[in-house]
Protein backbone atom coordinates (compact mmCIF):
# COMPACT_ATOMS: atom_id res chain seq x y z
CA UNK A 1 0.00 0.00 0.00
CA UNK A 2 1.17 3.47 -0.75
CA UNK A 3 1.03 5.95 1.82
CA UNK A 4 -1.42 8.73 1.31
CA UNK A 5 -0.02 11.09 4.51
CA UNK A 6 3.96 11.39 4.99
CA UNK A 7 5.37 13.14 8.26
CA UNK A 8 9.19 13.81 8.08
CA UNK A 9 10.89 14.87 11.24
CA UNK A 10 7.62 17.22 12.75
CA UNK A 11 8.38 19.04 15.82
CA UNK A 12 6.24 21.47 17.12
CA UNK A 13 7.01 23.58 19.95
CA UNK A 14 3.80 26.10 21.20
CA UNK A 15 4.69 29.76 21.67
CA UNK A 16 4.90 28.67 25.63
CA UNK A 17 7.83 26.48 25.04
CA UNK A 18 6.07 23.77 25.45
CA UNK A 19 7.32 20.95 22.88
CA UNK A 20 4.59 19.04 21.69
CA UNK A 21 6.22 17.14 18.89
CA UNK A 22 9.78 15.88 19.19
CA UNK A 23 10.40 14.78 15.41
CA UNK A 24 7.80 12.65 14.19
CA UNK A 25 8.34 10.50 11.51
CA UNK A 26 5.88 8.47 10.58
CA UNK A 27 3.87 7.17 6.98
CA UNK A 28 0.40 6.51 7.16
CA UNK A 29 -0.78 3.90 4.29
CA UNK A 30 -3.73 4.34 2.34
CA UNK A 31 -6.73 3.38 3.04
CA UNK A 32 -5.71 2.00 6.54
CA UNK A 33 -7.34 2.40 10.05
CA UNK A 34 -4.31 3.73 12.03
CA UNK A 35 -4.42 4.19 16.05
CA UNK A 36 -2.74 7.03 17.83
CA UNK A 37 -2.67 5.92 21.17
CA UNK A 38 -1.23 7.70 24.27
CA UNK A 39 -2.02 9.32 27.37
CA UNK A 40 -3.50 12.80 27.89
CA UNK A 41 -1.42 15.69 26.93
CA UNK A 42 0.88 13.10 24.71
CA UNK A 43 0.55 15.45 21.76
CA UNK A 44 -1.62 12.88 19.46
CA UNK A 45 -4.11 16.20 19.24
CA UNK A 46 -1.25 18.29 18.37
CA UNK A 47 -0.29 15.94 15.34
CA UNK A 48 -3.52 15.84 13.84
CA UNK A 49 -4.03 19.49 14.08
CA UNK A 50 -0.32 20.20 12.42
CA UNK A 51 -1.59 17.68 9.70
CA UNK A 52 -5.04 19.21 9.18
CA UNK A 53 -3.77 22.99 9.24
CA UNK A 54 -4.86 24.16 12.97
CA UNK A 55 -1.27 24.50 14.71
CA UNK A 56 1.41 25.76 12.34
CA UNK A 57 4.85 23.17 12.60
CA UNK A 58 7.74 24.43 14.43
CA UNK A 59 10.11 22.40 11.44
CA UNK A 60 9.70 19.30 9.49
CA UNK A 61 7.38 18.97 6.46
CA UNK A 62 4.24 17.23 5.57
CA UNK A 63 2.81 15.87 2.55
CA UNK A 64 -0.70 14.69 1.99
CA UNK A 65 -1.12 12.48 -1.84
CA UNK A 66 2.26 14.18 -2.06
CA UNK A 67 1.34 17.76 -1.61
CA UNK A 68 2.64 19.89 0.84
CA UNK A 69 0.29 20.72 3.61
CA UNK A 70 1.67 24.02 3.87
CA UNK A 71 2.39 25.59 -0.25
CA UNK A 72 -0.67 23.02 -1.35
CA UNK A 73 -2.90 23.80 1.31
CA UNK A 74 -5.76 24.09 -1.07
CA UNK A 75 -6.04 20.70 -1.97
CA UNK A 76 -4.34 18.76 1.14
CA UNK A 77 -7.33 20.56 3.39
CA UNK A 78 -9.74 19.29 0.56
CA UNK A 79 -8.79 16.15 1.08
CA UNK A 80 -9.15 15.88 4.81
CA UNK A 81 -11.53 15.93 6.96
CA UNK A 82 -11.85 16.18 10.81
CA UNK A 83 -13.97 15.25 14.03
CA UNK A 84 -12.73 17.43 16.42
CA UNK A 85 -12.70 16.09 20.17
CA UNK A 86 -14.71 19.19 21.75
CA UNK A 87 -18.12 19.35 21.19
CA UNK A 88 -18.08 22.58 19.27
CA UNK A 89 -20.82 23.50 17.42
CA UNK A 90 -22.86 26.70 16.62
CA UNK A 91 -25.35 27.35 18.86
CA UNK A 92 -28.36 28.61 16.27
CA UNK A 93 -27.48 26.43 13.49
CA UNK A 94 -30.07 23.71 12.10
CA UNK A 95 -28.50 20.17 11.74
CA UNK A 96 -28.09 20.74 7.75
CA UNK A 97 -27.16 24.24 7.88
CA UNK A 98 -24.23 23.55 9.55
CA UNK A 99 -23.42 20.26 7.77
CA UNK A 100 -24.33 22.24 4.32
CA UNK A 101 -21.95 24.86 5.39
CA UNK A 102 -18.98 23.05 6.26
CA UNK A 103 -19.48 21.55 2.65
CA UNK A 104 -19.44 24.99 1.09
CA UNK A 105 -16.22 25.95 3.06
CA UNK A 106 -14.18 23.48 1.74
CA UNK A 107 -15.66 24.37 -1.94
CA UNK A 108 -17.99 21.98 -2.69
CA UNK A 109 -21.09 22.55 -4.99
CA UNK A 110 -24.55 22.65 -2.72
CA UNK A 111 -25.51 18.57 -3.06
CA UNK A 112 -29.03 18.35 -0.35
CA UNK A 113 -29.25 15.43 -1.77
CA UNK A 114 -25.58 14.24 -0.49
CA UNK A 115 -26.76 16.15 2.42
CA UNK A 116 -29.37 14.01 3.16
CA UNK A 117 -27.99 10.74 2.64
CA UNK A 118 -24.98 11.53 4.88
CA UNK A 119 -27.50 12.48 7.82
CA UNK A 120 -29.79 9.49 7.18
CA UNK A 121 -26.41 7.22 7.46
CA UNK A 122 -25.65 8.90 10.42
CA UNK A 123 -29.76 8.54 11.85
CA UNK A 124 -29.67 12.64 11.93
CA UNK A 125 -32.20 12.89 8.81
CA UNK A 126 -34.98 13.00 11.63
CA UNK A 127 -32.88 16.04 13.84
CA UNK A 128 -32.30 17.98 10.84
CA UNK A 129 -34.62 21.11 11.10
CA UNK A 130 -33.14 21.12 14.81
CA UNK A 131 -31.27 23.73 16.52
CA UNK A 132 -27.97 22.07 17.65
CA UNK A 133 -27.87 23.42 21.14
CA UNK A 134 -31.01 21.30 21.44
CA UNK A 135 -29.00 17.60 20.61
CA UNK A 136 -27.43 15.86 23.01
CA UNK A 137 -24.25 14.91 23.63
CA UNK A 138 -24.39 11.74 21.84
CA UNK A 139 -26.29 13.20 18.54
CA UNK A 140 -23.60 16.50 18.38
CA UNK A 141 -21.16 14.03 18.29
CA UNK A 142 -22.86 12.75 15.20
CA UNK A 143 -23.41 16.37 13.66
CA UNK A 144 -19.34 16.58 14.09
CA UNK A 145 -19.03 13.43 11.82
CA UNK A 146 -21.37 14.74 9.36
CA UNK A 147 -19.25 17.76 9.22
CA UNK A 148 -16.26 16.48 8.42
CA UNK A 149 -17.82 14.04 6.13
CA UNK A 150 -19.78 16.86 4.09
CA UNK A 151 -17.34 17.47 1.54
CA UNK A 152 -16.68 13.52 0.80
CA UNK A 153 -12.97 13.81 2.52
CA UNK A 154 -10.31 10.75 1.41
CA UNK A 155 -9.14 11.15 4.93
CA UNK A 156 -10.80 11.21 7.84
CA UNK A 157 -9.58 12.42 11.30
CA UNK A 158 -11.29 11.45 14.98
CA UNK A 159 -9.62 12.66 17.54
CA UNK A 160 -10.84 10.64 20.43
CA UNK A 161 -14.19 10.38 18.65
CA UNK A 162 -15.64 7.93 21.99
CA UNK A 163 -14.67 10.11 24.79
CA UNK A 164 -18.08 10.58 26.31
CA UNK A 165 -19.93 8.43 23.84
CA UNK A 166 -22.33 5.40 25.00
CA UNK A 167 -22.14 1.97 23.83
CA UNK A 168 -24.51 2.16 21.02
CA UNK A 169 -22.90 5.29 19.64
CA UNK A 170 -19.62 3.69 20.24
CA UNK A 171 -20.89 0.37 18.22
CA UNK A 172 -22.74 2.86 14.99
CA UNK A 173 -19.62 4.96 14.98
CA UNK A 174 -16.74 1.58 14.28
CA UNK A 175 -20.11 0.24 11.78
CA UNK A 176 -19.65 3.96 9.77
CA UNK A 177 -16.00 3.71 10.37
CA UNK A 178 -15.46 0.30 8.49
CA UNK A 179 -17.98 1.41 6.20
CA UNK A 180 -15.90 4.50 4.99
CA UNK A 181 -12.86 2.00 5.26
CA UNK A 182 -14.76 -0.17 2.40
CA UNK A 183 -15.10 2.88 0.74
CA UNK A 184 -11.15 3.57 1.05
CA UNK A 185 -11.13 6.40 3.42
CA UNK A 186 -8.28 6.34 5.33
CA UNK A 187 -8.71 6.72 8.98
CA UNK A 188 -6.69 8.06 11.41
CA UNK A 189 -8.17 8.16 14.91
CA UNK A 190 -6.36 9.16 17.98
CA UNK A 191 -7.41 7.74 21.54
CA UNK A 192 -6.40 7.23 25.12
CA UNK A 193 -8.47 3.61 25.33
CA UNK A 194 -6.21 0.72 23.85
CA UNK A 195 -9.64 -1.34 23.99
CA UNK A 196 -10.35 1.25 21.26
CA UNK A 197 -7.62 0.39 19.33
CA UNK A 198 -7.24 -3.10 19.76
CA UNK A 199 -10.70 -3.49 18.42
CA UNK A 200 -10.63 -1.28 15.43
CA UNK A 201 -6.93 -0.45 14.03
CA UNK A 202 -4.80 -2.44 11.71
CA UNK A 203 -1.72 -0.56 13.00
CA UNK A 204 -1.53 1.05 16.24
CA UNK A 205 1.49 3.99 16.87
CA UNK A 206 2.15 5.00 20.44
CA UNK A 207 2.91 8.63 21.16
CA UNK A 208 3.96 9.63 24.90
CA UNK A 209 5.57 12.88 25.48
CA UNK A 210 5.78 14.48 21.75
CA UNK A 211 7.23 11.47 20.53
CA UNK A 212 6.43 8.41 18.56
CA UNK A 213 7.08 5.63 20.23
CA UNK A 214 6.52 2.78 18.00
CA UNK A 215 3.88 2.51 14.84
CA UNK A 216 3.42 -1.55 14.17
CA UNK A 217 0.76 -3.77 13.05
CA UNK A 218 -1.51 -4.45 15.39
CA UNK A 219 -0.40 -7.84 15.49
CA UNK A 220 3.16 -7.45 15.30
CA UNK A 221 2.86 -5.59 17.99
CA UNK A 222 1.25 -7.60 19.88
CA UNK A 223 3.79 -10.47 19.00
CA UNK A 224 6.91 -7.72 19.29
CA UNK A 225 6.50 -6.40 22.32
CA UNK A 226 4.29 -8.79 23.68
CA UNK A 227 5.26 -11.35 26.76
CA UNK A 228 3.86 -14.65 27.76
CA UNK A 229 3.44 -16.29 30.75
CA UNK A 230 3.60 -19.59 31.96
CA UNK A 231 1.84 -20.19 35.86
CA UNK A 232 1.93 -23.18 37.27
CA UNK A 233 -0.23 -23.55 40.17
CA UNK A 234 0.84 -26.06 42.99
CA UNK A 235 -1.26 -28.21 44.81
CA UNK A 236 0.91 -27.36 48.11
CA UNK A 237 2.89 -24.58 48.92
CA UNK A 238 6.51 -24.53 48.03
CA UNK A 239 9.06 -22.43 50.21
CA UNK A 240 11.51 -22.11 47.37
CA UNK A 241 12.45 -22.62 44.08
CA UNK A 242 14.15 -25.69 42.99
CA UNK A 243 17.53 -24.86 42.30
CA UNK A 244 17.67 -26.77 39.07
CA UNK A 245 14.66 -23.84 38.14
CA UNK A 246 17.23 -20.87 38.78
CA UNK A 247 19.01 -20.91 35.89
CA UNK A 248 15.44 -19.63 33.77
CA UNK A 249 13.43 -16.72 34.46
CA UNK A 250 11.19 -18.24 36.95
CA UNK A 251 9.39 -16.67 40.13
CA UNK A 252 7.64 -17.76 43.05
CA UNK A 253 4.47 -16.31 44.22
CA UNK A 254 4.57 -15.24 48.06
CA UNK A 255 1.69 -17.71 48.94
CA UNK A 256 4.18 -20.44 47.11
CA UNK A 257 1.42 -21.77 45.55
CA UNK A 258 2.39 -20.52 41.72
CA UNK A 259 5.35 -20.75 40.23
CA UNK A 260 5.87 -18.25 36.92
CA UNK A 261 7.95 -18.19 33.84
CA UNK A 262 7.99 -15.02 31.51
CA UNK A 263 9.21 -15.49 28.31
CA UNK A 264 9.31 -13.27 25.01
CA UNK A 265 7.07 -14.43 22.04
CA UNK A 266 9.59 -13.71 19.15
CA UNK A 267 12.24 -16.13 21.75
CA UNK A 268 12.42 -19.04 19.62
CA UNK A 269 14.69 -20.21 22.54
CA UNK A 270 11.97 -20.07 24.77
CA UNK A 271 12.20 -23.53 27.53
CA UNK A 272 8.91 -23.95 28.22
CA UNK A 273 9.79 -27.97 27.53
CA UNK A 274 12.48 -28.06 29.96
CA UNK A 275 10.77 -25.90 32.36
CA UNK A 276 7.86 -28.39 32.79
CA UNK A 277 10.22 -31.17 33.11
CA UNK A 278 11.93 -30.08 35.87
CA UNK A 279 8.80 -29.05 37.90
CA UNK A 280 8.21 -32.65 37.22
CA UNK A 281 11.14 -33.90 38.46
CA UNK A 282 10.99 -31.85 41.40
CA UNK A 283 8.90 -32.80 44.44
CA UNK A 284 6.40 -30.09 43.37
CA UNK A 285 2.63 -30.59 42.74
CA UNK A 286 1.22 -29.74 39.43
CA UNK A 287 -2.63 -28.72 40.42
CA UNK A 288 -2.81 -26.60 37.27
CA UNK A 289 -1.32 -25.21 34.35
CA UNK A 290 -1.95 -21.32 32.59
CA UNK A 291 -0.78 -19.05 29.85
CA UNK A 292 -0.99 -15.46 30.39
CA UNK A 293 -0.64 -12.96 27.22
CA UNK A 294 -0.10 -9.71 27.54
CA UNK A 295 -2.61 -7.20 26.39
CA UNK A 296 -2.12 -4.28 24.19
CA UNK A 297 -2.63 -2.48 27.67
CA UNK A 298 0.40 -3.89 29.31
CA UNK A 299 2.29 -3.12 26.24
CA UNK A 300 1.23 0.51 26.01
CA UNK A 301 2.07 0.47 29.88
CA UNK A 302 5.54 -0.78 29.24
CA UNK A 303 6.48 1.16 26.71
CA UNK A 304 5.35 4.54 27.81
CA UNK A 305 7.35 3.49 31.19
CA UNK A 306 10.45 2.49 29.45
CA UNK A 307 10.56 6.13 28.08
CA UNK B 1 -8.11 29.21 -7.69
CA UNK B 2 -10.16 31.55 -4.81
CA UNK B 3 -12.76 29.35 -2.66
CA UNK B 4 -15.38 31.77 -4.03
CA UNK B 5 -17.98 29.23 -2.10
CA UNK B 6 -16.48 29.37 1.36
CA UNK B 7 -16.76 33.31 0.86
CA UNK B 8 -20.14 32.51 -0.18
CA UNK B 9 -20.96 30.61 2.64
CA UNK B 10 -19.62 32.45 5.27
CA UNK B 11 -21.19 35.76 3.92
CA UNK B 12 -23.97 34.12 4.18
CA UNK B 13 -23.80 32.05 7.61
CA UNK B 14 -23.01 35.60 8.92
CA UNK B 15 -25.66 37.39 7.40
CA UNK B 16 -28.07 34.65 8.60
CA UNK B 17 -27.76 35.96 12.48
CA UNK B 18 -28.81 39.32 11.37
CA UNK B 19 -31.98 37.98 9.41
CA UNK B 20 -32.68 35.61 12.14
CA UNK B 21 -32.69 38.98 14.31
CA UNK B 22 -34.28 41.09 11.58
CA UNK B 23 -37.12 42.70 13.65
CA UNK B 24 -34.81 43.88 16.21
CA UNK B 25 -31.79 44.40 13.15
CA UNK B 26 -34.46 46.98 12.46
CA UNK B 27 -36.22 47.97 15.20
CA UNK B 28 -33.61 49.10 17.27
CA UNK B 29 -32.07 51.34 14.58
CA UNK B 30 -35.48 53.12 13.65
CA UNK B 31 -35.81 53.17 17.94
CA UNK B 32 -33.14 55.08 18.35
CA UNK B 33 -33.13 57.51 15.86
CA UNK B 34 -36.77 58.61 16.18
CA UNK B 35 -35.34 58.90 20.02
CA UNK B 36 -32.52 61.08 18.91
CA UNK B 37 -35.11 63.13 16.69
CA UNK B 38 -37.14 63.54 19.37
CA UNK B 39 -34.46 64.76 22.16
CA UNK B 40 -32.07 67.05 20.01
CA UNK B 41 -34.40 67.31 16.98
CA UNK B 42 -37.54 68.77 18.27
CA UNK B 43 -36.97 69.20 21.80
CA UNK B 44 -33.38 70.76 22.21
CA UNK B 45 -32.45 71.69 18.48
CA UNK B 46 -35.70 74.17 18.25
CA UNK B 47 -34.09 76.10 20.93
CA UNK B 48 -30.49 75.93 18.70
CA UNK B 49 -30.55 78.56 15.88
CA UNK B 50 -29.71 76.74 12.36
CA UNK B 51 -26.07 75.71 12.35
CA UNK B 52 -24.44 77.06 8.97
CA UNK B 53 -27.47 77.67 7.69
CA UNK B 54 -28.92 73.70 8.15
CA UNK B 55 -31.92 73.41 10.54
CA UNK B 56 -30.39 71.44 13.84
CA UNK B 57 -32.38 68.72 13.50
CA UNK B 58 -31.01 67.87 9.40
CA UNK B 59 -27.45 68.96 10.75
CA UNK B 60 -27.44 65.86 13.24
CA UNK B 61 -28.66 63.46 10.63
CA UNK B 62 -25.05 62.89 9.16
CA UNK B 63 -23.57 62.33 12.64
CA UNK B 64 -25.98 60.13 14.12
CA UNK B 65 -25.65 58.11 11.22
CA UNK B 66 -21.71 57.69 11.34
CA UNK B 67 -22.15 57.19 14.84
CA UNK B 68 -24.45 54.09 14.58
CA UNK B 69 -21.81 52.63 11.58
CA UNK B 70 -19.06 53.07 13.58
CA UNK B 71 -19.87 51.19 16.42
CA UNK B 72 -22.58 48.68 14.23
CA UNK B 73 -19.66 47.74 11.82
CA UNK B 74 -16.89 47.30 15.07
CA UNK B 75 -19.31 45.44 16.87
CA UNK B 76 -20.60 43.25 14.18
CA UNK B 77 -17.42 42.12 12.86
CA UNK B 78 -15.80 41.64 16.06
CA UNK B 79 -18.05 39.75 17.47
CA UNK B 80 -18.30 37.80 13.98
CA UNK B 81 -15.22 36.27 14.25
CA UNK B 82 -14.53 36.55 18.27
CA UNK B 83 -18.11 34.17 18.67
CA UNK B 84 -16.13 31.54 16.58
CA UNK B 85 -12.44 31.70 18.22
CA UNK B 86 -14.47 31.80 21.81
CA UNK B 87 -16.54 28.35 20.99
CA UNK B 88 -14.08 26.89 18.82
CA UNK B 89 -15.32 26.43 16.02
CA UNK B 90 -12.82 28.07 14.24
CA UNK B 91 -11.29 24.88 13.66
CA UNK B 92 -13.45 24.34 10.47
CA UNK B 93 -12.13 27.75 9.14
CA UNK B 94 -8.61 26.81 9.97
CA UNK B 95 -9.07 23.47 8.25
CA UNK B 96 -10.46 23.97 5.43
CA UNK B 97 -9.49 25.33 2.10
CA UNK B 98 -9.43 28.57 2.59
CA UNK B 99 -7.01 31.43 2.82
CA UNK B 100 -6.86 34.11 5.33
CA UNK B 101 -8.10 36.67 2.89
CA UNK B 102 -11.43 34.77 1.75
CA UNK B 103 -12.01 34.18 4.95
CA UNK B 104 -11.76 38.21 5.81
CA UNK B 105 -13.95 39.17 2.97
CA UNK B 106 -17.03 37.20 3.96
CA UNK B 107 -16.67 38.03 7.22
CA UNK B 108 -15.74 41.76 6.54
CA UNK B 109 -17.72 41.76 3.64
CA UNK B 110 -21.06 40.25 6.25
CA UNK B 111 -20.37 43.07 8.71
CA UNK B 112 -20.47 46.15 6.01
CA UNK B 113 -23.62 44.96 4.72
CA UNK B 114 -25.42 44.86 7.72
CA UNK B 115 -23.80 48.45 9.04
CA UNK B 116 -25.06 49.77 4.94
CA UNK B 117 -28.09 47.98 5.67
CA UNK B 118 -28.45 49.85 9.44
CA UNK B 119 -27.10 53.65 7.73
CA UNK B 120 -30.15 52.75 4.88
CA UNK B 121 -32.70 52.23 8.23
CA UNK B 122 -31.05 55.40 10.06
CA UNK B 123 -31.54 57.70 6.64
CA UNK B 124 -35.33 56.58 5.90
CA UNK B 125 -36.63 56.81 9.29
CA UNK B 126 -35.18 60.40 9.01
CA UNK B 127 -37.07 61.37 6.12
CA UNK B 128 -39.90 61.05 8.70
CA UNK B 129 -38.87 63.84 10.40
CA UNK B 130 -37.40 66.37 8.49
CA UNK B 131 -36.89 66.97 4.74
CA UNK B 132 -33.89 65.58 3.79
CA UNK B 133 -32.05 66.19 0.65
CA UNK B 134 -28.36 64.58 -0.13
CA UNK B 135 -26.63 67.10 -2.48
CA UNK B 136 -23.93 64.62 -3.44
CA UNK B 137 -25.47 60.92 -3.40
CA UNK B 138 -22.66 59.63 -5.03
CA UNK B 139 -20.31 60.93 -2.33
CA UNK B 140 -22.18 59.97 0.27
CA UNK B 141 -22.57 56.67 -0.92
CA UNK B 142 -18.55 56.47 -1.44
CA UNK B 143 -18.10 57.84 2.26
CA UNK B 144 -20.41 55.23 3.76
CA UNK B 145 -19.20 52.18 2.12
CA UNK B 146 -15.87 53.31 2.85
CA UNK B 147 -16.84 53.67 6.19
CA UNK B 148 -18.48 50.81 6.55
CA UNK B 149 -15.75 48.69 5.35
CA UNK B 150 -12.87 50.65 7.15
CA UNK B 151 -14.59 50.08 10.34
CA UNK B 152 -15.63 46.25 9.88
CA UNK B 153 -12.18 45.35 9.50
CA UNK B 154 -11.06 47.53 12.34
CA UNK B 155 -13.70 45.21 14.24
CA UNK B 156 -12.20 42.24 12.78
CA UNK B 157 -8.73 42.82 13.93
CA UNK B 158 -10.39 43.57 17.52
CA UNK B 159 -11.96 40.41 17.29
CA UNK B 160 -8.71 38.58 16.64
CA UNK B 161 -6.89 40.64 19.55
CA UNK B 162 -9.78 39.98 21.63
CA UNK B 163 -8.83 37.35 24.53
CA UNK B 164 -12.40 37.77 25.80
CA UNK B 165 -15.83 39.63 26.07
CA UNK B 166 -14.00 42.38 28.17
CA UNK B 167 -11.47 43.34 25.79
CA UNK B 168 -13.99 42.80 22.93
CA UNK B 169 -16.27 45.56 24.43
CA UNK B 170 -13.76 47.98 25.82
CA UNK B 171 -12.69 49.42 22.02
CA UNK B 172 -15.87 50.08 20.88
CA UNK B 173 -17.42 51.46 24.51
CA UNK B 174 -14.25 53.15 26.00
CA UNK B 175 -12.74 54.51 22.67
CA UNK B 176 -15.03 54.68 19.71
CA UNK B 177 -18.09 56.47 21.29
CA UNK B 178 -16.44 59.39 23.53
CA UNK B 179 -14.48 59.87 19.69
CA UNK B 180 -17.45 59.92 18.14
CA UNK B 181 -19.64 62.44 20.40
CA UNK B 182 -16.75 64.83 20.49
CA UNK B 183 -15.83 64.71 16.87
CA UNK B 184 -18.29 66.72 15.89
CA UNK B 185 -21.27 64.76 15.12
CA UNK B 186 -23.83 66.85 16.83
CA UNK B 187 -21.56 70.19 16.94
CA UNK B 188 -19.87 72.35 14.37
CA UNK B 189 -16.44 72.30 15.45
CA UNK B 190 -16.51 76.36 14.98
CA UNK B 191 -19.19 76.44 17.94
CA UNK B 192 -15.81 74.87 20.60
CA UNK B 193 -13.59 77.30 21.62
CA UNK B 194 -10.42 77.88 19.14
CA UNK B 195 -8.29 75.70 21.98
CA UNK B 196 -10.81 72.54 21.75
CA UNK B 197 -11.34 73.30 17.92
CA UNK B 198 -7.00 72.00 17.63
CA UNK B 199 -7.50 69.50 20.13
CA UNK B 200 -10.60 68.12 18.12
CA UNK B 201 -8.20 68.11 14.99
CA UNK B 202 -6.57 64.88 16.42
CA UNK B 203 -9.68 63.22 16.30
CA UNK B 204 -10.42 61.42 13.41
CA UNK B 205 -13.79 60.77 13.41
CA UNK B 206 -13.96 64.43 12.87
CA UNK B 207 -12.80 63.90 9.68
CA UNK B 208 -15.45 60.94 8.38
CA UNK B 209 -18.43 63.23 10.24
CA UNK B 210 -17.31 66.13 8.35
CA UNK B 211 -16.74 64.85 4.86
CA UNK B 212 -20.08 62.86 5.10
CA UNK B 213 -21.78 65.99 6.40
CA UNK B 214 -20.33 67.61 3.19
CA UNK B 215 -21.87 65.32 1.23
CA UNK B 216 -25.50 66.26 2.78
CA UNK B 217 -25.53 69.73 3.19
CA UNK B 218 -22.21 71.29 1.15
CA UNK B 219 -21.08 72.52 4.62
CA UNK B 220 -17.62 71.02 6.51
CA UNK B 221 -15.73 71.81 9.27
CA UNK B 222 -12.40 70.33 7.11
CA UNK B 223 -12.13 70.37 3.22
CA UNK B 224 -13.75 67.23 2.09
CA UNK B 225 -9.98 66.59 0.33
CA UNK B 226 -8.91 65.97 3.62
CA UNK B 227 -11.68 64.13 4.84
CA UNK B 228 -11.36 61.40 1.88
CA UNK B 229 -7.58 61.53 2.48
CA UNK B 230 -8.16 60.59 5.97
CA UNK B 231 -10.99 57.75 5.01
CA UNK B 232 -8.34 56.11 2.82
CA UNK B 233 -5.67 56.49 5.38
CA UNK B 234 -7.39 54.84 7.82
CA UNK B 235 -8.77 51.72 5.67
CA UNK B 236 -5.32 51.41 4.67
CA UNK B 237 -3.50 51.37 7.74
CA UNK B 238 -6.33 48.58 8.62
CA UNK B 239 -5.30 46.68 5.59
CA UNK B 240 -1.89 46.85 6.56
CA UNK B 241 -2.30 45.23 10.22
CA UNK B 242 -4.39 42.78 8.42
CA UNK B 243 -1.78 42.11 6.07
CA UNK B 244 0.47 41.80 8.96
CA UNK B 245 -1.88 39.33 10.87
CA UNK B 246 -1.93 37.07 8.07
CA UNK B 247 1.91 36.75 7.19
CA UNK B 248 2.88 36.37 11.14
CA UNK B 249 -0.76 33.97 11.73
CA UNK B 250 -1.53 36.31 14.87
CA UNK B 251 -3.27 34.83 17.38
CA UNK B 252 -5.32 32.54 14.33
CA UNK B 253 -2.77 29.57 14.10
CA UNK B 254 -0.89 28.96 17.23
Amino acid sequence: MSSIVSIKDLSKTYNSGFEALKNINLDIKKGEILALLGPNGAGKTTLISTICGIVSPTSGTVTVDGSDIITDFRKTRQMIGLVPQELTLGAFEQVFQTVSFSRGLFGCKQDDDYINQLLKDLSLDDKKDIEVRALSGGMKRRVLIAKALSHEPQILFLDEPTAGVDVELRKDMWKIVRQLQDKGVTIILTTHYIEEAEEIAERVGVINNGELLVVEKKELLMENFGKKQLVIELREAAKEIPHTLHKHNVELTDDGLNISYTYDTTNEGSNIQEVLKEVSDSELLLKDIKINQSSLEDIFVDLVKLK
Amino acid sequence: MMNFRAIKVIYLHEMLRFWQTLFQSIASPILSTALYFVVFGAAIGSRISNVEGVSYGLFIIPGLTMLSVLTQSISNASFGIFFPKFTGTIYEILSAPISFYEALIGFVGAAASKSLFLAAIILITATFFVDLNVAHPFWMLAFLILTCVAFSLFGFIIGLWAENFEKLQIVPLLIITPLVFLGGSFYSISMLPPLWQKVTLFNPVLYLVSGFRWSFFEISDVSVGISLLMVIVFLSACIGVVAWIFKSGYKLRQ
